[in-house]
């Protein structure tokens, strides 16, 4: 980047600031730069990256194929996998076709319509493609796709509701689905994940130029439930794509989330949320393509993990190619630890190749609770285990405010009271006097 | 009828070799009814006096007492300490996302109460002082300070006085940043607590412009950790034509 692209490029990453909110640091919590090495010969021009260039998988030289063969088969070893429980994602990964299913409840309102397309028709042909071994099986496996088409110019009056249950079969599930909002529509999309599952399933969201959409992904999955996936946003010209990824069951959960866009004047706006109990792995990755000019990206995701061995990865890769001038891109990753043994990896990155943008910036913040808070709470009379609730109830309510529908939102605050009320030793963390 | 009460306090921040006192020494009661104005230049130790009567747990207590109606407040919680009547205007409040105002102030008025109180005159409660101190009832449904201005922040800090009906007030530099009409509606709300309830208040400031709507009974002159000079009203306006000079070592000016 030349000193002149410098001036007109307003980097507002502030892990100085945010690292001031943390307090009892290094206990079971890592934020990144990750463990791996960084391989520091083929650094983009202008790249900012607080996760290091990787040999594999940086946004700058990724690589897609349908041909799940062309991946090679992941040892665990590769940027794309290092931070995944290789032995409990090897059914997925195994690759072995099935029929199973899950099962599926459905409310469609007025101007949606489902209809099952073969792996021969267009339409899945002009997808993106997987981004990994995975996500390619899932392509091949899933043979066709399941498409809910919102007809253009619709505005529904209700969300588009896929009630997606585990049978509670060891048979993997493989499953593609697109969704198709047609130019100037109005659609939200819930997609609400349950039961006992081995599942792999590709969601792609193409939306139509002027489009507003919001697709909700809740994975309420049951303990020892399996779910990978790769979600794709295709965002026309002034389209709005809104993304809201909620995870909270299953024993392991690994979510790729790209976007692109497919004319200027798009917005993106990614948000999640995850609560990682004792053992879970929640892995959410995150690939925001910037490649045509004035599009707007905004990436909030947030995590809470309690007890041994929950474990939380977020990968946030946004990349701004030359063309995408006028771009205006921020990402944010806050992680709550709430107790020793669990562990939160964050890995932001941006890839910047033209000044001419509106601004770009990243953070990341892993910690225990914000004493600051606590005492603020406190000292309006409120005892300290009830001001624990109410900021770790306000850090999940802060994202799924988000959602939109209330139903869904009382439903999921409700989960989260719910595996709140199980935290050990909220009273072991006393905000007192010295 | 509350009396609080601090005796020869010491307070210190940081650990090991970082250690600093800057407490030494304070004597100070504040009875219900009363206004004291604490005032000095910046670095003094006001605010720390303040957060350690409130309870922050980064500064320590080496020595002294405070009582609040004979009990000993330093043994007590944070918490606890509110709910004996103690109440901190902070100078910076924190934001708390995710939480609405609505909730925190119905929280906090629980906490205080010991039980939750009757919705319909709480909602009735909470709109006038709202409109009391001039804020937007849509204010109910932000986040806890998340994006407020340095007024709203203020108006709030407040409005919890207001409807936690504190024993005690302390007003941590509540004037610091607001503009004239800012100061005027936050001076009002505590000037109708002053009229309607028996509150003991603290107010801690650096300038003496808040003083010319808060009346304050006492002045007293906060130096290097100790209060070095007492009065009534006649001090503070000593204070506004001639600053600390007076009061503090050239040393300590140049380092201000």
């Amino acid at each position: 980047m030349t000193d002149q692209n410098t001036s007109t490029t307003d980097l507002t990453t502030q892990p100085a600031t945010l690292a001031s909110e943390l307090f009892a640091p290094g206990v079971g919590a890592q934020a990144g730069p990750p463990t791996t090495p960084a391989d520091s010969t083929d650094v983009a021009p202008g790249a900012h990256s607080h996760g290091g260039p990787a040999p594999t998988g940086s946004p700058a030289e990724r690589f897609t194929s349908t041909d799940p063969d062309a991946f090679g088969v992941p040892t665990g070893r590769e940027e794309t996998w290092r931070f995944t429980p290789m032995k409990r994602i090897k059914p997925l990964l195994d690759g072995a076709a099935s029929s199973a299913l899950l099962g599926w409840t459905t409310d469609l309102p007025e101007g949606v319509e489902l209809v099952r397309v073969d792996a021969g028709d267009p339409l899945i042909k002009g997808l993106p493609d997987p981004v990994d071994r995975l996500a390619a099986l899932t392509r091949q496996n899933a043979d066709g796709a399941d498409v809910v088409r919102v007809a253009k110019e619709a505005q529904l009056d209700r969300p588009v509701t896929l009630g997606l249950a585990g049978t509670g079969s060891d048979d993997v599930v493989w499953g593609q689905l697109v969704v198709e909002v047609g130019a100037f529509a109005k659609a939200t999309v819930v997609l609400d994940h349950t039961g006992l599952a081995r599942y792999s399933g590709g969601v792609s969201v193409l939306v139509g130029d002027g489009a507003q959409v919001t697709l909700v992904s809740v994975q309420d999955w049951a303990p020892g439930a399996v779910h990978g996936g790769q979600y794709d946003a295709v965002v026309g010209r002034d389209a709005t794509f809104k993304q809201v990824v909620v995870t909270l069951g299953g024993d392991v959960v690994r979510l790729v989330s790209n976007v692109q866009y497919t004319g200027p004047g798009g917005r993106a706006d990614l948000f999640g949320v995850y609560f990682s109990d004792e053992t879970q792995h929640q892995e959410h990755r995150l690939w925001v393509d910037h490649a045509v000019p004035n599009c707007t990206s905004n990436v909030l995701y947030k995590g809470a993990l309690q007890g041994e061995g929950a474990r939380s990865v977020w990968i946030g890769d946004v990349r701004i190619r030359p063309a995408a001038t006028g771009t205006e891109t921020y990402e944010l990753n806050r992680n709550l630890v709430l107790t020793d043994g669990a562990r939160a990896d964050s890995v932001p990155n941006l890839e910047i190749e033209t000044g001419e943008i509106v601004s770009a910036g990243h953070a990341s913040a892993t910690g225990r609770f914000d004493d600051e808070q606590l005492f603020y709470l406190c000292s309006r009379g409120i005892d300290a285990e009830t001001a624990r609730r109410l900021v770790v109830r306000g850090f999940f309510a802060d994202v799924v405010q988000h959602i939109g529908v209330d139903e869904l939102q009382d439903r999921l605050m409700a989960t989260i009271d719910a595996r709140l009320g199980a935290l050990p030793g909220l009273d072991e963390q006393p905000v007192e006097v010295a | 009828m509350s009396v609080l009460e601090i005796r020869d306090l010491h307070v210190t921040v940081g650990e090991g070799d970082d250690t600093k006192e800057i407490l030494r020494g304070v004597d100070l009661t504040v009875r219900s009814g009363e206004t004291h104005a604490i005032m000095g230049p910046n670095g003094s130790g006001k605010s720390t006096l303040a957060y350690s009567i409130a309870g922050h747990p980064k500064y320590t207590i080496t020595g002294g007492t405070v009582t609040l109606d004979g009990e000993d407040v330093l043994a007590m919680s944070v918490d606890e300490r509110a709910r004996a009547g103690l109440f901190l205007a902070m100078q910076y409040p924190v934001e708390v996302p995710g939480v609405s105002v609505s909730n925190f102030l119905r929280t906090a008025a629980t906490a205080i109460k010991g039980e939750a109180p009757k919705l319909r005159t709480w909602v009735k409660d909470v709109k006038t002082e709202m409109a009391g101190l001039e804020m937007d009832s849509a204010f109910a449904e932000r986040n806890v300070n998340e994006g407020f201005s340095g007024g709203e922040k203020k108006r709030h800090e407040i409005l919890q006085m207001r409807l936690l009906k504190p024993g005690i007030a302390i007003l941590d530099e509540t004037d610091s940043g607001l503009d004239v009409d800012a100061l005027r509606v936050v001076s009002e709300g505590v000037n109708r607590s002053r009229e309607d309830s028996d509150v003991g208040v603290l107010l801690i400031t650096h300038y003496t412009r808040i003083l010319k709507y808060i009346k304050p009974d006492f002045v007293h002159v906060f130096v290097a950790g100790k209060i070095v000079d007492e009065g009534g009203p006649e001090l503070a306006a000593k204070l506004e034509d001639e600053g600390y000079a007076a009061y503090v070592k050239p040393a300590e000016v140049a380092q201000a």
